[in-house]
């Protein structure tokens, strides 16, 4: 669950200029708007009564228990469901049969063209009567290195758009740390300057403070609620939930670290999460490996400068072993895309000769028939280059430099895609 | 001179017991750095290969003098673990461990501001200072003394760089690791302003990747306080938005944090940017031989 689906919410609003990610602090672990729901839930957020369910018989269910009218809702990690058709209000059975049905299975893709994501699940929900619609979020701010409450009336729409339309609007608070710092005085004077109606400030500013306490007490870098509405009978509830929680705190947060447990989209993304390798899957046809998220980076420009398109990232770690490395091979050579390979190692830790060991014994266990370029810099690399050239592996390409390597291995794929 | 680690350096290891611990520890000691003792709760009295273990850093500091410390520990424990360096006095706390939750982070930051504790890290490779101290598992071999310094997000890719900057004939005076984490102890800022007053520094290597704002606020810093010469390098150029690359900072969210802005925002105020590392080495070879 390695996407950012609020990537452009937040965070570019909450301070001046190219500021912090703060939606995505963290390794992200993104909750889907139920089980962040249930998170407020246990926090004393109020939230709407709801259910979900995974099919359409489970879905009337829930929808005859609840009891019309309701809202069901498309359980993706995604924005703009509603226009993609995946929010639908049923009045009676039939309508919330049709709702599941046309729900359950359908592909969303995200406004800014993410995904398609496939729709496994669904949230049943009482319909709320909306007099007004909100905006709230805590974010982690790693500038300020504070957290950050925002608030405003006008709720809905995107954050960006607030800020764009009127940037009054938004209103921010930091919250220093220690406990106890972001109390209803807080909290009521951040309403108070929002412009919420009177009449529902208090309640405005407890539900802040809850969903700060939830944000706290899961480790979340970014809560937003979009909308936050205030109903017909003047209740204050959380209509959304966008709940992003930093998987290094996984250890101590057992119930919603079950919400991860999802398999990834991609096949190559999945795989790769299952051997432990952080991999992000790009569009391009030249397969990568670095070691260390830095030098894997640049890799990946310097692959891109010299005209070809990097078809992943994937980091085999500070300190890769064969093991490692064999993994690794088998990821990449499993995206049909790829034309090529490269290995870009600069040993510290890492020693060479292992990797040259991991190349060698991956191609005896996985069916390459790719060329792969193998640069290798460092720690034993005189070994490993040895090994390497020893071995005498048909379309094993060694290269001394990492822009060398990066010419070669453009021109190698480009060769493969005109073959 | 140097920045951070160096001749005064008196080290204190949390968690010296443990397997990676022991390693880059030991390693750090045939450095030459001044390993006085290790930190491993329960195990107070016993040694590593002769250096004293006790169960609390106040103690080290106490009996062995420690004014610096490096914490080796497993991340659920590694924030305590800063956290009792802070208050036993150490001047110096150098955090290696990586995947410490970032709630955590958030609190021990401004503990260590608050008693005016230098952080470096966490998620960080450490300090070296070429010919004096290593702590940390920088591998020293790719560096020579000199008066290049550099201070980077990323491991390998300083190691590649200062490799090539060996081969050019450069050396270093001090090599920092701040870490790829969201928070960090120590930003491009804390470490600029050492360099900036480091007599040994001639010329600043810095090298940031995308996420955040610090390369930008560094930027604006340098323009205004830093006299020496800087070369930058920004990691990423071809990252995609919303997906994080390795490092929990690493991610584009929406327009904000790409490479792109980051060199502009460098070049915007006088500062070079490498397209590759090597020609990052080379930009420094060519402004610190002129």
């Amino acid at each position: 669950m390695a996407t950012a689906r609020h990537s452009d919410d937040c965070h570019a609003i909450c301070s001046g200029r190219a500021q912090a990610d703060s939606d995505t602090l963290s390794r992200l672990l993104d909750l889907l708007e139920y089980q962040g729901k249930q998170l407020f839930a246990r926090h004393g957020v109020p939230v709407p009564d709801g259910k979900p369910a995974d099919n359409v018989d489970d879905a009337v269910a829930a929808a005859e228990e609840i009891g019309y009218p309701c809202v069901i809702k498309a359980q993706v990690l995604i924005g703009g469901r509603g226009k993609a058709g995946g929010i639908k209000v049923a009045e009676s059975e039939p309508e919330a049969r049709g709702a599941a049905e046309a729900i359950l299975g359908m592909d969303i893709t995200g406004p800014h063209g993410e995904g398609p994501f496939k729709v496994r699940q669904v949230w049943i929900e009482g319909a709320s009567q909306i007099a007004a619609e909100y905006y709230a979020s805590i974010i982690l701010d790693r500038s300020a290195k504070k957290s950050l409450a925002m608030l405003s009336t006008m709720g809905g729409m995107n954050v960006e758009e607030i800020a764009d339309k009127d940037p009054e609007a938004l209103v921010r608070q930091y919250i220093e740390p220690g406990e106890g710092s972001f109390g209803t005085k807080e909290a009521g004077r951040l309403a108070s300057d929002a412009g919420v109606d009177e009449d529902v400030r208090e309640k405005v500013a407890e539900l802040l403070v809850k969903l700060h306490g939830a944000f706290d007490a899961s480790d979340a870098t970014l809560i937003e609620v979009n909308p936050l509405v205030v109903t017909k009978d003047r209740d204050v509830v959380a209509l959304d939930a966008k709940v992003t929680i930093d998987d290094s705190a996984l250890f101590r947060q057992e119930e919603v670290a079950e919400a991860g447990e999802g398999e990834a989209e991609d096949p190559q993304e999945q795989m790769a999460k299952e051997k432990g390798l952080t991999y992000v899957k790009l569009d391009g046809d030249v397969g990568i490996l670095g070691n260390g998220a830095g030098l894997c980076m640049s890799t990946l420009d310097v692959v891109a400068q010299a005209g070809g398109s990097p078809a992943n990232f994937l980091d085999a770690g500070g300190g890769s072993k064969a093991e490692a490395i064999i993994d690794a091979l088998e990821v990449i050579s499993s995206d049909d895309k790829v034309n090529a390979i490269l290995f870009n190692i600069f040993g510290g830790i890492t020693r060479c000769d292992e990797v040259a060991r991991g190349i060698i014994e991956a191609y005896g266990r996985v069916d390459l028939d790719l060329p792969l370029v193998v640069r290798l810099d460092g720690t034993n690399s005189a070994e490993g280059l040895r090994l390497l050239t020893d071995a005498d592996i048909p379309d094993l390409h060694v290269e001394k430099t990492m822009l060398g390597a990066a010419a070669k291995v453009v021109e190698l794929a480009k060769a493969k895609a005109g073959g | 001179m140097s920045i951070i680690v160096g001749n005064d350096t008196k080290l204190v290891v949390s968690g010296l017991t443990g397997r990676e611990g022991s390693f880059h520890g030991l390693r750090n000691r045939d450095y030459g750095t001044d390993l006085v003792a290790g930190v491993t709760p329960k195990k107070g009295g016993q040694d590593v290969d002769g250096v004293p273990i006790f169960d609390t850093v106040a103690e080290a500091v106490q009996e062995r003098g420690a004014n610096t410390s490096m914490v080796f520990v497993p991340a659920r424990f590694a924030a305590a673990s800063i956290e009792e360096a802070i208050d036993a006095g150490i001047e110096t706390v150098i955090a290696i461990t990586e995947h410490i939750p970032v709630h955590d982070m958030l609190r021990i930051y401004w503990k260590a501001r608050d008693a005016g504790v230098r952080l470096i890290g966490p998620n960080c490779p450490g300090v070296l200072s070429p010919g004096k101290a290593n702590v940390g598992i920088i591998p020293a071999q790719f560096f020579e003394q000199g008066s290049i310094g550099v201070v980077s997000k990323s491991g390998t890719l300083t190691y590649q760089i200062g490799n090539e900057l060996k081969q050019a004939g450069l050396g270093n005076s001090s090599i920092v690791g701040i870490g790829g984490d969201p928070i960090v102890g120590s930003d491009f800022i804390d470490v600029l302003e050492l360099y900036e007053s480091d007599p040994e520094t001639e010329l600043i290597v810095m090298v940031g990747e995308i996420g955040g704002d610090a390369e930008e606020r560094a930027a604006d810093y340098i323009a205004e306080k830093v006299t020496k010469p800087v070369i930058g390098y920004i990691a990423g150029f071809t990252a995609p938005a919303g997906k994080q690359m390795g490092h929990a900072g690493a991610i584009i969210s929406g327009s904000s944090g790409t490479a792109e802005a980051k060199k502009k925002a460098l070049e915007a105020k006088g500062v070079r940017v490498g397209k590759s590392p090597t020609e990052t080495a080379q930009l420094a070879a060519e402004v610190i031989g002129s």
